[in-house]
């Protein structure tokens, strides 16, 4: 579904990304754990597009398509959904409004008809069901004075409204109690199925307690230093990441 | 099932299905012209000009007078110059300020109107066809110099309400025009307006008679076609004891290179527990990506509480002209009287708007309340210029003001002057003030989503404004939300 190989990427002149190969199979899921700085969020602002980024190597196949070459948006349409480490606010912009927006938008690019006003409440509430949200939470403005586990519900939420073949959660964990990851991951399981794909982004393993991923991947100072299975994020917990420090001889690249 | 998830809750109209679509649209929409063949007076300013105008009414002498004093008074005038903009000079002589397309002059039947121009109206979304129109809105359609007619003026007459042209009224109503005219806006408050009471050729004038609700929107659309003219309108609008009107303008013209003049002057009266709601989406030509041509919308609005308990609310979406010079305001005399303000000013390309308010606060316990949005793309400026002023017998005066502006770009400006003066101090007067830019981050997120650039920015700019579209009748909340986002095409991404 989704293969990477050899990605560079640099920003303000700053190379962060030094070679990235990543495979990812439709039905997987794959984690990627680092130290803050690492460059998880960079690699999933470079896989869903965004162009201060500037790719300086390397190519990534996407379900057959050059995703390099496709806008933002072309990705989103294609299958590709990033929930963001940090949402961002758009005031006066109503959650319902902007969500149904993107639907339709992903549906014209797919060639289907925008939904009505009745299919799109029914999906609404069929979602709304599994994610364990309120619609108060919905009419507000968009991400404008929600919690923090108010805006990951609503990243995750938006991906169960858009259905994507592939998508990177970075950091979805960070900033919510057991209660609430509980809830995102037992939604994010609900959505996964044999077709679609997830990259999961975090720091801790306690994530992947309940999102269990098939493959963890130790994102070092712009590599993948490391891969296995998801043992590998119960010895990072247990020795941290100095442990891939020392095997890497690369700490001294690490401030 | 709940059902405001998708029903336009009345405080959430950005919510309706459908209403940012995206709007492919290159060019204004407005910008043709109109083969008819029209009745005009030589180019040029002076007083022959202001009798040949006259004439043409078959106005009454008084009001022939009127006009000279007017302009006499004008050409010892200077041009205000305090203005944040800046524009070529205009040539009062090189002006054609009188003319009308070639019809029955103000017929008496509305199929009286020249298909051509019946045409026209139906190419804007306007139709003068009485049964076609399947909300209850009356139209007052105005063609450069001269209204060419008027709907709905025989239901509203029933109700004791007066809905006609101002030629008409200053034939058929005369008490009411020389008791009102120039009572709000006197023919010597300000170059413009003196120029406007000089040669002012036609507009709308609304009665409602005390206690009337009017059952409909009251409407006037101004569409400038001819070459080389100015338009120059005056409305006028009188709310009785206890009654209710509300009042919306509309307005477009042909692209031009050259800049086309508009010196209107609007002027409006609430007796006590009247209330007046004027909204006004302004979409003159506004020149082009050059800057080249647009209108020179330069005009005078002014409302006067002068009952006890009345209320005017001024919403305006400006998003056409080349230069905007425009200051709806209010004089707060009745005690309990309340004045409001809400702007969304869009300026593109080499746009330039000086635009807000004057709240006059002089009767007791009034309260005033602005919103402005100012939304800057391009090289464009945008000013938002407000005074508020409270005098001394006005006790409990309350006023808030909030001025927001957003950037989208960095080539733009946007600047505030708001004005404070206050002599009672029991007032209350609050201004907050925001400057934001259009994030690449609120871009990027929308995209992520599906999303293109210009959607995002539509949904950007419409939730920044929603405040103010809020305001608007729901019949023209989304024509305006659509304008929003076609006077921003091109300038993002
Ligand atoms: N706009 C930027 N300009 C310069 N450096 C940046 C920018 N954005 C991120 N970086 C740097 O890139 C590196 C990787 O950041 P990031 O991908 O956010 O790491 P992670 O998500 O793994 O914590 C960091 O050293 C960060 O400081
Ligand atoms: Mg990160």
């Amino acid at each position: 579904m989704l293969n990477i190989r050899n990605l560079h990427a640099r920003i303000d002149g700053k190379n962060i990304l030094k070679g990235i190969n990543l495979e990812i199979k439709a039905g997987e899921v794959h984690a990627i754990m680092g130290p803050n700085g690492s460059g998880k969020s960079t690699l999933a602002s470079v896989l869903a597009g965004r162009k201060e980024y500037e790719v300086t190597e390397g190519s990534v196949d996407f379900l057959g398509k050059d995703l390099l070459d496709l806008s933002p948006e072309a990705r989103a349409g294609e299958g590709l959904f990033l929930a963001f480490q940090y949402p961002i606010e758009i005031p006066g912009l109503s959650t319902t409004n902007f969500i149904k927006t993107a639907v339709n938008e992903v549906r014209k690019y797919r060639g289907e008809n925008a939904l009505d006003a009745v299919g799109f409440l029914r999906l609404m509430k069929e979602k709304m069901a599994i994610m364990n949200i309120d619609q108060s939470l919905l009419s507000r403005s968009l991400n404008e004075g929600f919690s923090g586990g108010e805006k990951k519900r609503n990243e995750i939420f938006q991906m169960a409204m858009l259905q994507p073949r592939f998508a990177i959660l970075d950091e979805t964990d960070s900033g919510l109690d057991i209660d609430a990851i509980r809830i995102v991951a037992n939604g994010v399981n609900k959505l996964r199925n044999k077709d679609n794909a997830v990259l999961v982004v975090t720091h801790y393993q306690r994530l992947l307690d309940y999102i269990v991923p098939d493959f963890v991947h130790v994102l070092y100072n712009g590599r993948i230093v490391k891969s296995g299975t998801k043992e590998l994020a119960l010895e990072l917990e247990e020795r941290g990441y100095d442990f891939i420090r020392s095997e890497n001889h690369i700490g001294e690249e690490v401030k | 099932m709940n059902s405001d998830l998708y029903l336009p809750a009345a405080n959430d109209r950005n919510d309706e299905p459908g209403i940012i679509e995206r709007t492919v649209l290159n060019e204004y929409k407005y910008g043709f012209v109109t083969d008819i063949e029209a009745d005009e007076a030589p180019k040029g300013l002076d007083e022959n000009i202001i009798r040949f105008i006259s004439a043409k009414k078959n106005e009454p002498e008084w009001m022939l007078e009127w006009r000279l004093k007017a302009f006499r008074h004008w050409l010892k005038m200077e041009e205000p110059t305090w203005a944040n903009v800046s524009y070529t000079p205009i040539n009062y002589q090189d002006i054609i300020y009188y003319s009308a397309p070639k019809q029955k002059v103000n017929p008496a039947n509305l199929d009286e109107i020249d298909p051509e121009l019946r045409r026209t109206f139906e190419k804007l979304g306007i139709s003068l066809d009485e049964q076609k129109r399947l909300s209850g809105v009356a139209v007052d359609a105005v063609v450069d110099s001269v209204s060419i007619g008027t709907t709905f003026k025989k239901q509203l007459a029933e109700l004791g309400i007066i809905f006609c042209s101002m030629s008409e009224a200053i034939r058929e109503h005369p008490e009411l025009i020389k008791k009102h005219l120039g009572s709000v806006v006197p023919i010597t408050d300000n170059f413009f307006a003196a120029l406007n009471a000089a040669v002012f050729t036609d507009g709308s004038f609304c009665y409602i008679p005390k206690g009337v609700r009017s059952p409909m929107e009251l409407s006037t659309y101004f569409r400038i076609n001819a070459e080389n003219t100015g338009q120059f309108e005056r409305t006028l609008i009188v709310a009785e004891e206890g009654s209710y009107v509300s009042y919306l303008e509309g307005c477009t013209a042909p692209m031009r290179d050259e800049n086309q003049l508009h010196a209107a002057v609007v002027e409006l009266i609430t007796m006590d527990n009247a209330e007046i709601k004027y909204s006004t989406v302004q979409n003159w030509y506004p020149g082009d990506k050059e800057g080249v041509g647009g209108i020179y919308n330069f005009v005078t609005k002014r409302g006067i509480c002068k009952g006890v308990n009345s209320k005017i609310s001024w919403t305006q979406v400006e998003t056409g002209s080349s230069i905007t010079w425009k200051y709806p305001s209010v004089i707060l005399k009745g005690d309990n009287s309340v004045g409001e303000f809400y702007s969304v000013a869009v300026t593109n390309n080499y746009q330039q708007a000086d635009t807000g308010t004057k709240m006059m606060h002089l009767g007791k316990n009034t309260k005033s309340r602005i919103v402005s949005k100012g939304i800057s793309a391009g090289f464009s400026n945008n000013s938002y210029r407000g005074l508020v002023h409270v005098s001394k017998g006005a006790t409990n005066a309350r006023n808030f003001s909030q001025c927001d502006s957003l950037l989208l770009g960095d080539k733009c400006g946007a600047h505030t002057f708001p004005y404070i003066e206050v002599k009672n101090n029991t007032a209350m007067v609050e201004h907050e003030a925001t400057t934001s830019k259009i994030g690449e981050d609120q871009i990027f997120y929308c995209n992520q989503r599906g999303i293109d650039n210009e959607t995002a920015v539509a949904l950007i700019i419409n939730g920044f404004a929603k405040e103010v579209m809020n305001q608007l009748p729901m019949e023209f909340a989304v024509e305006a939300q659509k304008l929003l986002a076609i006077s921003l095409e091109g300038s993002v991404g």
